[in-house]
């Protein structure tokens, strides 16, 4: 084992007790002021049950959302970073996040009440939730990602930086368009879409945690497959089709990931910024660039950074829950701005 | 083994870069790729390694066409060092050369990986720097670093069986590299050579080029001009006439026999 390698090892061995930590205190605290403890506690009369409710119904779905949000949002970060082999790309860079935020605001000023029959019927009968809005946004995210793939590639050959320029003018676009729906809509349709944008967990259940899982692991099976290739794409796409990588099927794979990852959590929690672009920075600060500790790295520090965020947005207006997307861009910023001055700093020095 | 062109031809922007070129590159030899800038050497180079598809005819490697081959089985078969990098993260030396045996050898163990490649970070000269991280180093070491890592390809492969290693293509390897160790790296190509190993590199030194040479292609205007034993390829009239070099400026090495440049006129003014 080399060096680089042993430190990566390492780090995972600290991220995972700490995600654990981190879950447990999320658990823990909450405006209802239940502990973790009423898990445990024996309740001969009944008088823990609203408790156990608390933790299991609407503590332990948040949590888990959080986590795997983070995890997903770190993971397509770091993914999208080695494939165009720049330090600030993000996931929202082909097209997912405007694709699902333009669906988002189709069914949210538009109304959805069709689609929601077609498939919230299936699932009414657990949650009688609304499922519109997270499933025409996980559509919106396909639909984007698949149109910017279509541009990008020409005789067989995906060009990244089309990807990286067309992914520009597809978000504007579908903003512009997001634009007009805002523009047309009515204040409580206004009301929604700002919270959308701003991110917030306060909607999951297991119901669409489940509904999330299938997407979910399509994606973790990809990423367990794409640690070398990516490392290989650090050495530009010649090299890397040289050493016999199958370059083309790698970006597909890449770009289904992102989408698959990506596009369902921010249908269902809204957009969060920060955590796909800072997240796999601050691993490799410790590991280097080797994917195979970077994904996993970035999977495990993404769902504790989240989780936190969460827990803090929980607790610091309580019993209002703060969107957890104004707690990670206050935190995310400084953090973003502070790799930015340091690239910048190394262009000069090198 | 055996690579070769048959009838190759490539074009970009409506000019054709590479025109029916036919050649056969022999295992156990050096061959030296040389003609003017633009002569179209490189892209002789990557439609041979299959870096870019032959628009005409077929590049084969021991008759079967590239093309039908897995890319684990042509990644064994031949590996190319291209001119420059892209590369700017932050991988140890190591790491670096054990991974470009990981496609062509996926079934080696990862302690063996690692000891080739610290193996061959030695014959490049760069043993001790194996854990330091290539960002660090100057342009001449990182190239040899990449020349570690392509010959670890084709040595991995091979690892453990007597089979001869595959192709070795290098574009301009010495180009960032001092006169010592411009003779290492051509040494290694050499040895890669004599080891049953088939080496074509392209080369812009035709002095170099004559010294370590089994055989010369000259390319010019995108044909191949002339072909053969340095001393029957590199004449006046060639250098005159592919590289408008005055009569005269070809002379033989009293000892080898082998033919070396000296524009004296140039030094005479």
């Amino acid at each position: 084992m080399t060096l680089a390698q042993r430190r990566g090892v390492l780090l995972l061995c600290a991220l995972l007790p700490l995600l654990l930590l981190v879950t447990a205190v999320s658990l823990n605290v909450g405006a209802t002021g239940v502990h973790l403890t009423a898990l445990w506690q024996s309740d001969a009369h009944g008088s823990l049950y609203a408790e156990r409710v608390v933790l299991t119904q609407i503590r332990g779905p948040h949590v888990v959302m959080a986590g795997l949000t983070g995890a997903a949002l770190a993971v397509a970060g770091a993914v999208m970073q080695g494939l165009f082999r720049n330090p600030l790309a993000d996931p929202g860079l082909i097209g997912v996040s405007s694709g699902a935020a333009l669906a988002t605001a189709c069914m949210i000023v538009l109304g959805g009440a069709g689609l929601d029959v077609a498939v919230g019927g299936v699932h009414a009968f657990i949650t009688g939730t609304a499922w519109s809005v997270p499933v025409a946004g996980t559509l919106g995210s396909f639909a984007a990602a698949w149109l910017l793939y279509r541009f990008a590639t020409r005789g067989g050959m995906t060009s990244v930086s089309m990807i990286l320029l067309a992914g520009v003018a597809l978000s504007a676009f579908a903003g512009a368009l997001t634009g007009i729906l805002i523009f047309r809509a009515n204040d409580a349709a206004l009301r929604d879409l700002t919270f959308w944008t701003m991110g917030s967990f306060a909607g999951a259940t297991w119901a669409r945690i489940g509904m999330l899982c299938p997407f979910l692991l399509v994606a973790a099976w990809i990423t367990a497959g794409l640690a070398m290739p990516l490392n290989a794409l650090l050495l530009g796409e010649s090299d890397a089709r040289l050493m016999g990588y199958p370059v083309e099927r790698i970006k597909r794979l890449a770009m289904l990931l992102v989408a698959c990852s990506v596009g369902p959590t921010v249908s269902f929690v809204g957009a969060i910024g920060f955590v796909g672009v800072v997240v796999p920075h601050l691993v490799r600060l410790v590991t280097g660039p080797d994917h195979r500790f970077v994904l996993p790295g970035s999977a495990l520090l993404g769902a504790a950074l989240l989780i936190a965020a969460d827990t803090l947005a929980r607790v610091i207006a309580m019993p209002a829950d703060v969107p957890v997307g104004i707690v990670t861009a206050v935190l995310g910023t400084p953090v973003f701005v502070w790799l930015l001055t340091r690239a910048h700093e190394r262009e000069v020095l090198a | 083994m055996k690579l070769s062109l048959h009838n190759v031809s490539w074009c970009a922007g409506g000019k054709t870069i590479v025109h029916a070129a036919s050649y056969a590159f022999g295992a156990g030899q050096v061959t030296a790729i040389v003609g003017p800038n633009g002569a179209g050497k490189s892209t002789l180079l990557r439609l041979a390694s299959g870096l870019l598809p032959a628009e005409v005819g077929a590049v084969r490697l021991n008759d079967v066409p590239i093309t039908a081959l897995s890319p684990a089985h042509l990644a064994g078969g031949r590996a190319m060092l291209t001119q420059d990098s892209p590369l700017r993260a932050r991988f140890t030396l190591r790491d670096l050369v054990a991974m470009g045996g990981q496609v062509s050898a996926p079934l080696m163990g990862a302690s063996a990986r690692l000891e080739l490649a610290g193996l061959l970070l030695e014959r490049v000269g760069l043993g001790a720097f194996s854990e330091r991280d290539i960002m660090g180093l100057s342009g001449g070491e990182r190239q040899r670093a990449h020349l570690a890592r392509v010959m670890m390809q084709l040595e991995a492969a091979v690892h453990g069986t007597d089979r001869h290693p595959g192709f070795l293509l290098l574009d301009e390897p010495i180009s960032a590299q001092d006169l010592s160790r411009q003779h290492l790296v051509l040494d290694l190509a050499r040895a890669h050579a004599r080891r049953g190993g088939g080496v074509v590199l392209v080369i812009h030194d035709l002095n170099w080029a004559a010294a370590c040479a089994d055989q010369i292609v000259v390319l010019h205007e995108g044909r191949i001009y002339a072909q053969g034993p340095p001393e029957h390829v590199l004449t006046n009239a060639l250098a005159s006439h592919v590289f408008g070099l005055e009569e005269g400026q070809v002379h033989k090495h009293a000892a080898t026999g082998k033919p070396y440049i000296l524009p004296h006129n140039m030094i005479d003014q």
